[in-house]
């Protein structure tokens, strides 16, 4: 093994951009085989925590690094994930704002401390990385605000046809962030089962009902 | 008198001076004032002691004390150890941080039984002196910068795998270090986010670990702190002192070299 | 006995700035074990300070106390060499005297 590195480096050396193109596969593809077996020595099992969180699908693996990966793969990520977005029973896209503070405020659910992946118990995190509600100033800015989310986009009654298409980009964000910018911050609520229908209709209501606090 | 004439001046210069500032002033901004305040004081120093007492005081199996312990400048030396952790020891032939180092010499000198100690939950039996041993050392560090050094080619391997860890997403919420810790000018609620993935300054991000966290009253060392991040970015554990632990730290306490240390330190 | 209690006191003009850092639990008795069962309240009730064995000062306790309370107070008349003792008492009847010599 010391005696092919050696060999490699060497090469790289002497060589220039094609010599170059084949070192790069070389010791990286080395050093992405000696990271996955440092995951699985490193980490346990834990409570509802298992090692196949380790796993990762073609998104997570794309944009594990601080490029982001070329347009092509960007396009596919995005594809995949709209095409995976499970639109709600029966088109009721709406539930009621008053219950979905509680889930914006709550950031439970999913780590291992957690008794059950059930997603009746968790929160959405909301308020981690988002402003919402002007009254709660205790807000994250890893993602932009929503302060008058709904007001912003116009959108003065929910069932008029004109603001179906920002009702359904509001909801396929909630289900799989990843379908509109395949490196998305924001976790796949409905995608990964962190939230269910009920949960998310509610979050819906919150954003976009014209009466919700959000939009005063 | 010297003071009563240098108070009234403060006064002065904070009545002018403040009434713009009032005006201004941001929630961070009052929670970073109440902070300060609480900075005199710091129940980690009850932490300091006890780890000091631990370190000179014989026990174990062996019935020795941590005095001849290496942890990388010689045995014994304590002063600045841990501003050049993690690095490479040559009796284990890996690369160490702080806590992993503590873990082979409280078996080697004192005859403790490290894989054991590694199991127990932090806060509690000896590994709860294990946090009190990390506070110490890592006071004894108070002022330094990061020096780390990356010669050994293991060291620089870890770092290339701790920056690997640092931006690998996975969990149901796609998370990696980086998707909080990988922007300029973010926070979480409202705490603000060192960015991790180059030198965020002094203070700020290894630089205050160790610390003493006010909310739950609790003395965290630098291994808790990685594994609550793990937790709450919806990872299974990692075992303590595992590779991609050690990884990590590699990782940024290279990229922050120059920080300057204040461990131990106090946390929200 | 319980841990020990960290003290500083230095001079500034005619008195002496006293800090004490506290180890102790500061249990309310509202919380609740994982099995939710109250745990019981274990808190500071009494604090006495002392200037060369003189009581100088005097502080009634409650749950409201943060765990390991930091306390400052100031000393009139207090020199360098001079010695501050600092007690506590809790409610279990544990009990920590300290002394620190006024720097």
């Amino acid at each position: 093994m010391k005696i092919d590195k050696k060999l490699a480096g060497l090469a790289c050396a002497a060589g220039a951009a094609v010599l170059l193109a084949g070192c790069a596969t070389g010791p990286s593809a080395n050093l992405d085989a000696e990271f996955k077996a440092m995951l699985q020595n490193s980490f346990s099992a834990r409570g509802i925590a298992k090692m196949d969180r380790l796993d990762q699908d073609l998104g997570q693996a794309a944009c594990s690094s601080a490029k982001q990966p070329p347009e092509a793969v960007l396009k596919q990520i995005e594809g995949e994930a709209l095409a995976s977005i499970k639109w709600p029973t029966g088109g009721q896209y709406f539930g009621d704002w008053t219950r979905a503070d509680k889930l914006a405020q709550s950031g439970v659910g999913m780590a291992w401390n957690n008794p059950t992946t059930d997603p009746k118990t968790n929160g959405g995190q909301c308020y981690n990385c988002h402003q919402i509600d002007k009254k709660e100033i205790s807000f994250g800015t890893i993602g932009p605000s929503l302060y008058n989310y709904g007001k912003l986009r116009g959108v003065k009654d929910v069932t008029d046809p004109k603001v179906a298409p920002i009702i359904q980009y509001t909801w396929g964000k909630l289900y799989n962030s990843k379908a509109y910018a395949g490196c998305s911050n924001m976790p796949r609520f409905g995608h990964a089962k962190i939230l269910d229908e009920e949960q998310m209709r509610d979050l819906m209501s919150l954003l976009l009902d014209p009466r919700s606090p959000v939009n005063q | 008198m010297k003071h009563p004439i240098t108070l009234t001046a403060l006064a002065a210069l904070a009545l002018t001076g403040a009434t713009a500032a009032w005006a201004q002033k941001t929630a961070s901004d009052g929670i970073a004032e109440y902070r300060e305040l609480l900075a005199d004081g710091n129940p980690a120093e009850l932490f300091e002691v006890k780890g000091e007492e631990l370190w000179k005081k014989a026990r174990g199996p062996k019935n020795a004390s941590l005095e001849k312990c290496d942890l990388g400048k010689g045995p014994g030396v304590v002063k600045g150890a841990w501003a050049e952790l993690p690095r490479y020891f040559a009796d284990t032939g890996r690369v160490q941080d702080l806590e992993s180092r503590l873990l082979t010499c409280m078996e080697t000198l004192q005859g403790f039984k490290a894989a054991e100690i590694a199991k127990l939950d932090f806060g509690k039996g000896e590994m709860a002196n294990v946090t009190a041993l990390s506070t110490w050392i890592s006071g004894q560090s108070k002022g330094f910068g990061f020096n780390l050094p990356q010669n050994h080619a293991l060291e620089r391997k870890m770092y290339a795998l701790g920056e690997k860890a640092f931006f690998y997403r996975g969990g149901p919420m796609d998370f990696s270090c980086a998707s909080c810790h990988g922007e300029e000018g973010k926070r979480i609620r409202l705490q603000d986010l060192p960015v991790l993935y180059k030198n965020p300054g002094d203070g700020l991000g290894m630089a205050a670990w160790p610390a003493y966290r006010v909310s739950n009253g609790q003395m965290w060392g630098m291994q808790q702190r990685l594994s609550d991040c793990y937790r709450l970015q919806r990872f299974p554990n990692p075992d303590f002192a595992s590779d991609v632990t050690i990884a990590l730290q590699t990782y940024m306490g290279v990229n922050q070299k120059g920080a300057k240390i204040i461990t131990p330190a106090l946390k929200r | 006995m319980a841990d020990p209690m960290r003290i500083r006191a230095q001079v500034a003009g005619d008195k002496a700035t006293v800090r004490v850092l506290m180890s102790h639990e500061m249990e309310t008795g509202q919380r609740k074990d994982s099995s939710g069962k109250a745990i019981p309240a274990w808190f500071i009730q009494e604090v006495t300070v002392a200037h060369n064995g003189a009581p100088v000062m005097t502080a009634q306790w409650g749950p409201s106390v943060s765990k390991n309370p930091f306390m400052q107070c100031a000393i009139k008349g207090a020199k360098a060499g001079d010695k501050v003792t600092v007690s506590w008492t809790d409610n279990k009847g544990d009990k920590r005297t300290d002394e620190a010599t006024v720097s």
